[in-house]
C-alpha cells in the first residue's frame, strides 16, 4: 500500500532521476528503430514513436519524452507535445493497425503545449483526432501513466483497452496549481487542490478510469529503473494475453463502453 | 410560433440601421452592450434588434441556448432528449452542488446543453445546443453524456447532427471523470460517423479548451460565426508562457479560416438557410456507385 499523499507523489516524479520512456524503451523492448515525422509539418521531440518487439511480438511504441536536464528538456519542450506530435503518434497507430501491431503508449506529460504555433496548427484538432480515431482503431492499445498524466495531451495518448499507472504516477484534468488558480482564485492552495483532486493511482482504479497500478522499486521507480521496467514488462505482457482472445468487434465494444460508463449523473423517474 | 419569432428576428436584423448616439457615462451598464471584440458600447435594445450581433464589427455575442433553438429549428419541430438530466458530484468537490444550483436557477437549465430532435425547414436532424451562462458551458458528466447520447440515438435512427459549440473546456469541477467525457464524447462521434451519417460543427462564442479538444474539432463539416473566440488553450495563459501580448484576432473565427480549420463563417442571418442546404444536400447521398 503506497502510503504518500498526492502531493508527495507529485514531489516524487519531478525528481530529476526519476526514469523517463527513453530510458524504458530498450529495457523493456528489443531492437527499437525509432521512426519520425507527422508527414504534414514536422517531428516533434516530445513524442518518441517506433516499432520493437515484445516478447517475439511485434510492437508499436509511442511516448512522451521527459527530460532529465535543463538541456534535454529543451529539446523535448518539457514534454509538451505539438500538434505535429499528436499527429505523428496517430501516424504511427494508424500503421499499427494496418500491420496488425498492438500499440503501447507511455503518458508522461504536464499538457499540451499552450503557445501560438500549437494553435495555428491546431492543438485542437489534432488532439481531438486522436481520441476519435484511437477509440475506433482496430489493434489492442494499451497505456501506461509513467509520471504526469496532464489533461488532455495526456488523453491523447490514453483512449486504450487498458489503462495502467505507475504507483506514484498522477493523472488529472489540470494541474493543481491551475486547479486551485481557477477554483479558488489562489495558486498557492496548489497542495491543497492536489491531495482533494483524486489524482493519484488508487483514486483513478477507483473512480473506474485506470484499470491497473504498476508497482515501482521500493522509494520510487528511479530507486531501482531496471526493476521497475521488469514490473512494466510483466504488466504488458498481462495486459496482451487478456485483449488477446477477443474479437475485433468485441474489443472496440469493451473500449468504448470502458469510456462511455464513465460520468456521474441522475435522471428524474 | 417558432417561425414567426424567426421572422421577427429577420425582420429586425435588416432594420437596424439606426443612428447610433454616442454612450454616456450617466447611462446604467445593464441598458448597455460593449463589444468584447471592437469594444464599441451601443444601447442594449438596439443590439438586441440586431440579433445580438455587434452594428460596428460583426461579432456574434453570446445568446442562450433557447435563443438559438427558436432562431433556428422550424415551429414546434423540437423535441428535447434527456430533459432534467442532472449532474453529481464525482470527486466530491466542495461547494459543486450549491454552484449547481445557483446555476440552474439563475439559467432555468439543468446543465450546459439542450439536445434533441427537430427539423431545420424541413430537414429532419438531431441538434445540441451549448449555452455558455451555464458554468461556461463546461463539459461533465452531463454534457457528455447527453453529447454521446445524441450521437448514438442519431446513429440508430440515421439522422444527422448539428451541433452548436460554446464551452470553456472540461469541467474541473469533476476532475478527472470532467477529462473523460471528450473520449466518450469523440468516440460516440466516430462510431455516429462510421455509419456514413454527417456531423455538422457550429462554433460560436466561445469555445476552447478540452470541447475544442475532442467533439467540436470533428465535424464532417465546421462553420462558424464570425468574430467569435475557437481556440484550444486560453488567450491568458499563452501571452504568459510566451510573455508577449497576442494579436487581438488571434483564435478568432477568421484565424482558424485562415489556418485550415473552418469550412466557412456564416452570420447568423445566413445560418438557418446554410444549415437546411448542407443538411440537404447530404439527404440523398451521392451519385457514386453503390
Ligand atoms: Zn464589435
Amino acid at each position: 500500500m503506497n502510503e504518500l499523499t498526492a502531493w508527495e507523489r507529485m514531489g516524487l516524479i519531478r525528481q530529476k532521476t526519476r526514469p523517463t520512456v527513453r530510458e524504458y524503451i530498450p529495457m523493456i523492448f528489443d531492437s527499437f528503430i525509432e521512426f519520425h515525422g507527422d508527414r504534414h509539418f514536422g517531428d516533434d521531440p516530445a513524442i518518441v514513436g517506433g516499432v520493437g518487439w515484445f516478447d517475439g511480438t511485434p510492437v508499436t511504441v509511442i511516448g512522451q519524452v521527459k527530460g532529465r536536464n535543463l538541456e534535454e528538456n529543451k529539446t523535448t519542450n518539457f514534454s509538451m507535445p505539438h500538434p505535429e506530435g499528436y499527429r505523428k503518434a496517430l501516424r504511427l497507430m494508424k500503421q499499427a493497425e494496418k500491420f496488425h501491431r498492438p500499440v503501447i503508449c507511455f503518458i508522461d506529460t504536464p499538457g499540451a503545449y499552450c503557445g501560438i504555433g500549437a494553435e495555428e496548427r491546431g492543438q485542437g484538432e489534432a488532439i481531438a483526432q486522436n481520441l476519435a480515431q484511437l477509440m475506433r482503431l482496430k489493434t489492442t492499445v494499451i497505456s501506461i501513466v509513467l509520471g504526469e498524466g496532464g489533461s488532455g495531451g495526456a488523453l491523447a495518448l490514453g483512449v486504450c483497452d487498458e489503462l495502467a499507472m505507475l504507483e506514484n504516477a498522477t493523472y488529472s484534468i489540470i494541474s493543481p496549481r491551475g486547479f486551485a488558480s481557477i477554483l479558488w482564485k489562489d495558486a498557492s492552495r496548489e497542495r491543497e487542490a492536489a491531495n482533494r483532486m483524486r489524482m493519484t493511482a488508487e483514486d483513478l482504479v477507483e473512480l473506474g478510469v485506470a484499470e491497473r497500478i504498476i508497482r515501482e522499486a521500493p522509494g520510487g521507480a528511479h530507486r531501482n529503473p531496471v526493476l521497475t521496467a521488469e514490473y512494466i514488462s510483466g504488466y504488458i505482457r498481462s495486459a496482451l494475453g487478456r485483449t488477446r482472445g477477443l474479437s475485433m468487434e468485441e474489443l472496440l465494444e469493451k473500449r468504448y463502453g470502458k469510456f462511455r460508463k464513465l460520468g456521474q449523473f441522475t435522471l428524474p423517474e | 410560433m417558432l417561425e414567426d419569432l424567426f421572422d421577427k428576428v429577420k425582420f429586425r436584423m435588416g432594420s437596424d440601421k439606426k443612428e447610433q448616439r454616442p454612450a454616456t457615462m450617466e447611462v446604467p451598464s445593464d441598458l448597455l452592450f460593449k463589444c468584447p471584440r471592437c469594444q464599441q458600447v451601443v444601447f442594449m435594445d438596439q443590439f438586441e434588434q440586431n440579433c445580438k450581433v455587434c452594428a460596428a464589427c460583426g461579432y456574434h455575442s453570446r445568446i442562450s441556448a433557447k435563443e438559438r433553438l427558436e432562431i433556428t429549428v422550424d415551429n414546434q419541430s423540437f423535441h428535447e432528449y434527456d430533459s432534467g438530466m442532472r449532474s453529481k458530484n464525482p470527486i466530491g468537490f466542495e461547494g459543486y452542488e450549491e454552484k449547481l444550483q445557483e446555476m440552474r436557477s439563475l439559467t432555468g437549465l439543468d446543465d450546459a446543453v439542450i439536445t434533441g430532435e427537430c427539423r431545420i425547414m424541413g430537414e429532419q436532424c438531431v441538434i445540441g445546443v451549448m449555452d455558455s451562462r451555464f458554468m461556461m458551458a463546461s463539459m461533465g458528466s452531463v454534457v457528455g453524456e447527453k453529447i454521446a447520447r445524441a450521437f448514438e440515438r442519431a446513429a440508430d435512427k440515421n439522422l444527422p447532427v448539428v451541433l452548436f459549440t460554446a464551452s470553456g473546456g472540461a469541467r474541473m469541477q469533476e476532475g478527472i471523470i470532467g477529462l473523460m467525457q471528450m473520449a466518450k464524447t469523440s468516440g460516440a462521434v466516430a462510431r455516429h460517423g462510421e455509419k456514413g451519417l454527417l456531423y455538422i460543427t457550429v462554433l460560436t462564442d466561445p469555445t476552447t479548451g478540452g470541447v475544442t479538444a475532442s467533439f467540436a474539432s470533428l465535424g464532417d463539416i465546421i462553420l462558424a460565426e464570425p468574430k467569435v473566440l475557437v481556440g484550444f488553450a486560453g488567450r491568458r495563459v499563452i501571452e504568459n508562457t510566451i510573455q508577449q501580448r497576442l494579436p487581438d484576432d488571434f483564435q478568432s473565427a477568421e484565424f482558424l479560416l485562415e489556418h485550415g480549420f473552418v469550412d466557412k463563417i456564416v452570420t447568423r442571418e445566413e445560418m438557418r438557410k446554410t444549415l437546411a442546404d448542407l443538411l440537404k444536400i447530404h439527404y440523398k447521398g451521392g451519385g457514386c456507385c453503390e
